[in-house]
């Protein structure tokens, strides 16, 4: 296929077009939203201004209410790729903080969701009595009782990574759980009166036909899931106080009005939230290939 | 006559044809439903010999497939009495006494060709040699060998339900039990299956009870044709169908195929199924 072709028919220029309007609108908008701090600057030091010195103020400032584009690509360049990944200034040193917490948080909740649906699956008593709970769990504000359970484990002496990452699993072991539950009650009537047939055990019923049944839907939770374990991981650098991560990028940003610091980080965390979706689609296409079904 | 090439252990009820593997009497299925109760089968009383093949013909709702399902434990009937090899049809299923084909193939998605087939032979606990040697067997049975590999989607509707028809066989059970099988094909296709069905019913000498709703169908296969009506659902006639057992496609021409297809026809208008 010619490049011209594909460029046509592809996503590129549909992309590149969202993609180029929104940094429009994003100039536009740094300039409306700096344009009064700077004014009232001018006016209280007499300084001529015009239009065209305004908009170059207004894309360059230090502590700007909107960052411009490019000031925050090169904040990102600065802190992603010209200083040493160990370094507490690199982003990618911050970025590995939280990726850490997100990625322990999410085996838990991977755990723990799979545990609680196989429970609910098979025990009616769990199915009545742990599901109100479940939902219950998620409608409570995670940032009301992020800080409490630091300020809890904290008190019992655990503290650094293991905190971040059970907030992070309590976000994501719900959509774990409601993937499972409903991918292990997949299997139609059929297919479960052939296991009958055969007099299977519940064992090699479930293991036969409810587990493999269930991966399309437990990796259509995943996906979700570690998108949410990454916010959970941020949420949870937030109340500690947390000298590094994503989440202590955000926090020391905002007491010093870093804006262009914040900005940076908040794009460096959905790159990494984007990579961590991407990475689980990958997983799944190669378990999904290899067993059989057919993309 | 032919009789049965690989005689298997454990099935004592083979070695002396024509001996009741199936007694039905009496028995009467009632679903509680919330607002009426519906009478699924009434008083039926049924007798399957030994290396019988018999099938059920009736319209839709005469109860054909739940008696089926009675006699493979996957219905419990409301009274009377049923056995299958002397026992229950719990027990019966417990030793896995019978194969059963159901109207879709039912495969495994996950799971190649040889894998579906083997599905029944890891439950049962063989060993791995066995398995894979009942299945290529098996396979071959079907006409199907060189498709271990594949997966359910990359098979036509036809090849799919002859997969499901070797993982019944596997088994090794004496009772093939087939609801439907062929309903869901072109009539082809279905020609082609029903001469081969014939020719391992001829081979292997099992037991069949084949579930239809043609009745060119049930007379070409059986050697027994019971005729069931609807609502309530119940036996009207049973039909004793000699054809010789290597008999071909080319039998629906003759007289006595078509005599016996008349008297099918016949049964099924006396229990009012034209009605509607």
């Amino acid at each position: 296929m010619s490049l011209w072709h594909r460029l046509y028919h592809g996503k590129t220029i549909p992309v590149l077009a969202v993609v180029l309007s929104l940094v429009v609108i994003w100039y536009a908008g740094a300039v409306y939203l700096n344009k009064d701090t700077l004014i009232s600057n001018y006016e209280r030091n007499n300084v001529t201004w015009y239009t065209g010195k305004l908009i170059d103020d207004a894309w360059s400032m230090e502590r700007p209410i909107l960052p411009a584009p490019h000031q925050i690509a090169v904040e990102i360049n600065k802190t992603v790729f010209q200083k040493k990944i160990t370094s507490k200034r690199s982003l990618v040193y911050h970025a590995w903080i939280t990726t850490s917490a997100t990625l322990l948080g999410f085996a838990m909740g991977g755990v723990l969701g799979i545990l609680l649906a196989v429970g609910i699956v098979h025990v009616r008593t769990l199915d009545r009595s742990l599901m109100p709970w479940v939902i219950a769990s998620q409608t409570i504000p995670i940032l009301a009782i992020a800080p409490m359970i630091i300020v809890v484990l904290g008190n019992m002496g655990i503290t650094g990574l293991l905190p971040k990452s059970i907030i992070s699993m309590y976000l994501c072991f719900f959509p774990i759980t409601i993937g499972m539950v409903k991918g292990l009650r997949s299997p139609d009537v059929l297919q479960l009166d052939l296991m009958r047939t055969y007099s299977a055990s519940t064992s090699q019923i479930f293991w036969k036909l409810r587990v493999p049944a269930s991966i399309p839907f437990l990796f259509a939770s995943l996906k979700v899931a570690v998108a949410i374990s990454l916010v959970g991981a941020i949420v949870g650098e937030l109340p500690t106080g947390a000298v590094a991560g994503i989440g202590a990028r955000l926090l020391s940003g905002s007491y010093y009005g870093q804006t262009i610091q914040i900005w940076s980080a908040l794009i460096v965390a959905s790159v990494l939230g984007m990579l961590l979706v991407y990475a689980a689609g990958v997983i799944e296409k190669l378990v999904m290939t290899r067993m059989g079904y057919r993309i | 006559m032919h009789r049965p090439l690989e005689p298997e252990a454990g099935t004592s009820a083979m070695t002396e044809l024509g001996k009741p593997v199936i007694e039905i009497e009496k028995l009467n299925l009632i679903f509680e439903t919330p607002d009426t109760p519906v009478h699924a089968l009434s008083d039926v009383d049924l007798t399957i010999n030994t290396g019988d093949f018999v099938s059920f013909i009736g319209p839709s709702g005469c109860g054909k497939t739940t008696l089926m399902r009675v006699i493979a434990d996957l219905e419990t009937p409301t009274n009377g009495h049923i056995s299958v090899n002397g026992m229950t049809p719990a027990e019966a299923r417990e030793q896995r006494a019978y194969g059963y084909v159901f109207q879709a193939p039912a495969l495994y998605p996950w799971r190649s060709v040889q894998k579906n087939i083997m599905l029944p032979l890891e439950i049962m606990g063989l060993p791995k040699a066995e398995q894979q040697e009942r299945a290529a067997r098996n396979l071959s049975l079907v006409n199907l060998e060189g498709f271990e590999k594949k997966f359910p989607w990359q098979l036509s509707g036809g090849m799919q339900q002859r997969v499901s028809i070797a993982r019944a066989l596997s088994v090794e059970p004496d009772l093939l039990l087939m609801d439907e099988p062929f309903g869901a094909l072109d009539e082809i296709t279905r020609d082609h299956l029903n001469e081969q069905l014939l020719r391992l019913w001829d081979q292997t000498g099992k037991t069949v009870i084949f579930v239809t709703h043609s009745i060119p169908e049930s007379v070409f296969l059986s050697s027994k044709i019971v005729v069931m009506s609807p609502r309530p659902g119940k036996i009207i006639d049973v039909i004793d169908c000699n054809l010789p057992r290597d008999r071909t496609l080319d039998i629906r021409e003759t007289p006595e195929f078509l005599e016996i297809a008349h008297r099918v026809r016949e049964g099924l208008r006396a229990g009012h199924s034209y009605d509607d």
